[in-house]
């Protein structure tokens, strides 16, 4: 909320010396947060008040012109001549909102406005303009630029300085109230914290005498009392409709940023922003019978007062006449009861309405206003008769109305019990020993009644009975908040406590980093993709309707609704940032993400309405857990371009489906994990070139080149490759087994053999090592060959080998027979021939 | 020198003469200092050392001498020879260190030349901080605690204190889970993690909840619909409001370095009472040393501590969450956070492999 600090000051004791900068500062000590601190720009040179003489319309232009005559006191003759015109000056002006008599403010050559704007005599549309006449927005005092400010009449005399009327001295506030803090919604909340900060006096504007009445001001029926705790009506006759909002008025709502309606509008608006109240005025003679409270019914409807005809909910709240509903409680009124220019028989409301059901019809009909605000957070029910005493006696004041007898005061609102709470609480939260009194000091200070008792473990205890303003206060959480903020946050110590030893981090965690790290090494850079998923994706990767990743877990308000999915796959959010990559003129890309991926469950079981004031059974929080997909962690990687760039070492080396794999195999060797690779057919893989991976029998992910149609669809790079491993299926290695290594020579030797190519590598690689036995330490494929020599679907493998015992140095002769040995099997298997 | 008996052939003996040994060691020396290369000494190695040599040629003819004069000449000729070899290995030793200087010189390559055959990989900013920030916390004694990203209301709402239809549980954006009676959403921050904690361990808790957090904000430089957040509990006995400060300084001095320092400001959070929101003031801020708003914190409301089966008369806890976006947007002056999800190679490559 916005405010000016001199209407704050009207209701605090605070010394001259205390600055707005220093008000800011406490406030934002006690837990109001500053959103901005503007201190009304000055105007310098004469900024006068001028009346209005005559206006001369200039048609001639596009736009409406008028050549005003104003009378800004020029006039030097001291003996006063009724019969003869005041002197005038001539202004342009291009505001319409103005007649013959008003008054205006007017900036006259050689003053500057905010801003900088120096106004000088100048020549324009055909007129010597001999100064101008001002908005409230040229003169800083409010975004209204609608037309000309123009002051109530009785205010100022022509002539006068129009500063010290427009307290151009003044600082706006606007501040962001917590959602625990209602009272403070209000001059009458801040400056009672001021006080307390200040330790100075509240001049409270709720303080008034309300008289007593005599009978109803309005028949009211609360049907719904939960929704309506009180209700209280006051009802002024005879109110002059014509009567302007007084200066001071409309100059406080213009710097809360409150635009001015009419005087009962307003007026309403001025004891809300002063009290806390928010009130409605109806017009009294276009209510038609008494009045009822209650929830409104299916298929109702209401034109409210922005002339938008809303459908009701069962769950608003609405006040009805004999015609049905006429207000939509604490949000808005009606347009059918609305005062009006004519008005002149006027009934105050002041309610105090159900804070949850104001807050859920301000969602459902999106309609946020200030008096919503107050009353989703809560409103002082105690407030109400004084507010509507407050806004009758200005009404009265201002616009000449009767203030009527009777006054409706239904409702029995609850108001906030005691809370008891030991004395030391405060002290053994904060960690500070707070000197003796600080705790019952405080609470009274916030309006508490305090006593002094016992806990339960006879300890010494206060009783505090919360003031009729705060209804947030109920436990002794709550209270020990009110002593800690208003003795200051920065006189508790900063205490390092000592926790026990903690076991560091997981062996998945572990296992993440090393995964991510070796990613980096190898080359790929990590991006954070979102996991919302386009709905075009999987069409584009060409998945069949019953396939298992279009089952998506799905989002009730996305933000795009092309974008509502939860991905499966981590892989349509890496080939995005790599298309944007390639976009931005980047060739040779390697990108890697390790991230939840949402994967609904075969059966989605509801999730249990479980209570909040005891912990969950086990089976309750299986219950939850069952309710909520599963997430498992994948890990996935796409590339493009050079996997090895030209250079001037030579030619680079492309990225190939067989960097995909590898970057599969890094991920398993990071995690200590063996994975075994045979060919797979999965799309958006290439059919001929999809690799599965795989840890024993369980498949773990894909690796390879990207399908050329998926390709295509995305508009990706031709070639592209990527692999996806779902981490969480990696089995954790908690101990690597120590190898042996043998300090004996080895013996060296190379077998080639032609053998089908339909074969895979890993098979042939398995094959020789199990027929090598223990004694061949490693094989590695050093060629891969095929040509006429070897025949139609054949191809040599060459390997080197190495052999070494354990134990002993090894002989040739016991080397070539274990190569001899696997080359028979490979033989026996596979029909392969030594070459 | 011959004995008067001895039959001695003055041509052949004068080989073994003091002046011819001499000689022959001058015109050793002569030769090899004159040779350039390792190949010309070489060369010109037989005349001197070989089986040719004068000097091997005069040892030969010891025998002929009277066996008294044989001791005297071998030693003389030994010398000789010795003088020789030692000229020979010292020239040698010379031209080897000239061969080696000129090969050496010839190898030399041009080192600034570029070797960036695979291009450099890089972990994004975020998750680099995030680890740190776990460390930090790992070295208290905290452990990390994880969960899934889409949630119960239950956890990231209920057993928090928000209560139905309160302000504060729409007051964070969120992303709810169809249908609408899903009871499911994507957490909005990482407090449910927290509830699962108090749940699952055994007390005392010290947890740090690093993760990924969804509101509905719509994407700017200062907002991100997805982001991150880490949050830590301490729930023990006795625990304080200066023990959340003073973690919170440890933390914000990791962070920032050994001179930053926090402020509290009151608030509120329905899972804290009392709350705060805090500031960090490090030099090294960018526009000049200053605070900045970091994050919220608390001390644990009863009513959470209650919801999972922590008696808050014996226990107490602090609490505290901070935008792991934010906080490396301003510790590393980023303009836009944009930049942090869009993926372009340019931004995370700029930020190496570990956190900095």
């Amino acid at each position: 909320m916005r405010i000016p600090l001199s209407w704050l000051r009207s209701h605090v004791d605070l010394p001259d010396s205390v600055t707005p900068q220093q008000i800011a500062e406490t406030l934002i000590g006690l837990g109001f947060e500053v959103e901005d601190l503007s201190a009304l720009d000055d105007v310098t040179g004469p900024l006068v008040v001028g009346r209005v003489v005559a206006i001369e319309e200039l048609t001639e232009f596009k736009k409406p012109i008028r050549y005003v005559q104003v009378d800004v006191g020029d006039s030097e003759d001291d003996d006063e001549d009724a019969t003869s015109l005041p002197e005038t000056r001539g202004v342009v002006c291009g505001a319409t909102n103005f007649t013959e008599g008003d008054l205006v403010v007017v900036a006259l050559p050689g003053a500057v406005l905010p801003g900088g704007f120096a106004i000088a005599a100048r020549k324009t549309y055909g007129h010597t303009s001999n100064g101008m006449i001002c908005s409230a927005r040229e003169l800083g005092l409010g975004d209204d630029h609608a037309g000309i400010l123009v002051l109530p009449s009785g205010e100022a005399s022509p002539g006068d300085d129009a500063a010290p009327l427009l307290g151009l001295d003044d600082t706006v506030i606007e501040l962001d109230i917590t959602p625990d803090r209602g009272y403070a919604m209000s001059i009458r909340g801040l400056a009672r914290e001021l006080a307390c900060a200040y330790e100075t006096t509240l001049m409270d504007p709720a303080a008034l005498a309300v008289p007593g009445a005599e009978g109803e001001a309005h028949g009211v029926h609360i049907e719904d009392q939960h929704g309506c705790p009180r209700f209280v009506a006051r009802r002024v006759t005879g109110l002059d409709p014509t009567s302007p909002t007084p200066w001071f008025m409309r100059r406080r709502l213009m710097l809360a940023g409150i635009r001015s309606i009419s005087l009962a509008v307003d007026v309403t608006n001025y004891v809300m922003l002063e009290t806390g109240q928010p009130m409605h005025a109806f017009d009294t003679s276009s209510i038609k019978g008494g009045l009822v409270v209650r929830r409104a019914k299916p298929g109702e409807k209401l034109s409210t007062l922005d002339d938008v005809e809303r459908a009701l909910d069962p769950d608003d709240i609405v006040i009805c006449d004999d015609t049905g509903p006429i207000s939509l409680a604490g949000v808005m009124g009606g347009a059918s009861t609305e005062v009006r220019g004519d008005s002149t028989d006027i009934l105050l409301e002041a309610a105090v309405w159900d804070p949850p059901s104001i807050g859920r019809a301000v969602r459902r009909h999106k309609l946020p206003s200030e008096a919503s605000k107050r009353f989703e957070r809560a409103v002082d029910p105690a407030l109400a008769p004084a507010a509507a005493e407050r806004a009758a006696q200005l009404l009265r004041e201002h616009g000449e109305a009767r203030i009527q007898p009777g006054r409706t005061d239904v409702g029995r609102p609850e108001l906030p019990g005691p809370v008891l709470m030991a004395m030391d609480l405060p002290d053994r939260v904060a960690g500070v020993n707070y000197a003796r009194g600080v705790t019952a000091h405080r609470l009274s200070q916030i309006g508490c009644n305090i006593e002094v008792g016992v806990t339960d473990t006879g300890r010494p205890a206060v009783i505090a009975t919360p003031p009729t303003w705060r209804p947030d206060l109920t436990r002794p959480a709550d209270l020990v908040e009110e002593v800690l903020r208003l003795e200051g946050y920065h006189t508790i110590p900063s205490v390092l406590p000592s926790a026990p030893a903690g076991r560091g981090l997981t062996a998945s965690q572990r296992r993440r980093r090393a995964v991510s790290r070796t990613l980096a090494q190898h080359g790929y850079v990590e991006v954070l993709p979102f996991p919302f998923v386009l709905s075009s994706t999987w069409d584009a990767f060409g998945l069949a309707e019953d396939d298992i990743r279009r089952n998506t877990v799905k989002v009730l308000n996305p933000l795009d609704a092309d974008r509502a999915e939860m991905t499966t796959t981590l892989l349509p959010g890496l080939l995005e940032a790599l298309a944007r990559n390639v976009s931005r003129g980047m060739r040779d890309v390697a990108l890697f993400h390790i991230g939840q991926v949402v994967l609904p469950r075969a059966q989605q079981v509801p999730v249990p309405a479980v209570a909040v004031n005891q912990r969950p059974t086990d089976a309750e929080i299986a219950t939850l857990n069952a309710a909520i997909p599963n997430q498992p962690v994948h890990v996935a990687a796409v590339l493009t371009g050079n996997r090895q760039r030209d250079g001037w070492w030579g030619k680079g080396e492309p990225a190939t489906w067989a960097d995909a794999i590898q970057a599969a195999r890094s991920v398993a060797e990071a995690a200590g994990v063996e994975v075994t690779i045979q060919a797979g057919d999965l799309l958006p893989w290439h059919p001929g070139r999809c690799a599965e991976l795989r840890v024993g029998d369980f498949p773990v992910g894909h690796a390879g080149e990207l399908h050329p149609k998926v390709i295509e669809a995305l508009g990706l790079p031709k070639r592209t490759c990527a692999m996806e491993l779902d981490l969480d299926l990696l089995p954790l290695v908690q101990r690597r087994p120590a190898p042996q290594v043998s300090p004996y020579p080895p013996v060296l030797l190379d077998v080639a053999i032609v053998i089908d190519a339909s074969v895979p590598v890993a098979e042939v690689s398995a094959a020789l090592q199990a027929g090598g036995g223990d004694l061949l330490e490693e094989s590695h494929l050093f060629d891969v060959y095929t040509g006429e020599q070897i025949g139609e679907g054949k191809r040599s493998l060459a390997y080197s080998l190495r052999f070494r015992a354990p134990d002993r140095t090894l002989t040739v002769e016991e080397a070539t027979a274990a190569k001899e040995a696997a080359v028979t099997l490979l033989t026996d298997r596979f029909g392969a021939i030594l070459r | 020198m011959s004995g008067a008996n001895d039959p001695y052939d003055p041509k052949e003996v004068a080989a073994l003469a003091p002046e011819t040994l001499q000689q022959a060691v001058d015109k050793a020396k002569a030769e090899f200092a004159a040779a350039d290369s390792l190949e010309a000494l070489a060369g010109v190695k037989p005349a001197h050392l070989g089986d040719k040599s004068p000097l091997l040629v005069a040892r030969r003819e010891i025998g002929a001498l009277p066996p008294k004069a044989r001791s005297e000449a071998g030693k003389r000729v030994n010398e000789a020879q010795a003088l020789v070899k030692a000229a020979f290995d010292e020239r040698r030793a010379q031209l080897e260190i000239e061969r080696d200087e000129r090969v050496l010189l010839e190898e030399t390559v041009d080192v600034t030349l570029p070797w960036d055959r695979v291009p450099d990989g890089a972990r994004h900013p975020v998750t680099t901080l995030s680890e740190l920030i776990a460390d930090v916390f790992v070295g208290m004694g905290y452990e990390v605690a994880e969960g899934p990203e889409l949630e119960a209301e239950w956890f990231n709402f209920d057993a928090l204190n928000f209560l139905p239809d309160h302000p504060a549980r729409t007051m964070s954006d969120t992303f709810y889970i169809a249908p609408a009676d899903s009871g499911l959403l994507l957490r909005t921050h990482t407090s449910p993690v927290q509830v699962r904690s108090m749940l699952e361990r055994e007390l005392p808790v010290y947890v740090v909840c690093p993760g990924r957090t969804f509101r509905t904000d719509e994407m700017d430089a200062t907002h991100l619909p997805v982001f991150h957040q880490v949050e830590g509990l301490a729930v023990d006995k006795g625990i304080t409001m200066g023990h959340l400060k003073g973690t919170l300084d440890a933390f914000a001095r990791a962070m920032f370095g050994p001179e930053s320092k926090t402020r509290f400001r009151p608030h509120f959070f329905p899972f804290t009472e009392p709350s705060a929101e805090v500031d960090v003031w490090f030099p090294e801020k960018k526009g000049g040393a200053g605070w900045v708003e970091w994050g919220g914190c608390g001390m644990v409301d009863p009513n959470v501590l209650l919801a999972c089966g922590i008696d808050p008369e014996v226990y107490s806890g602090f609490a505290f969450g901070m935008g792991i976006d934010r906080t490396l947007q301003f510790r590393n002056g980023i303009p836009d956070m944009r930049d942090m999800v869009e993926g372009d190679v340019r931004f995370t490559t700029a930020f190496g492999t570990e956190a900095e």
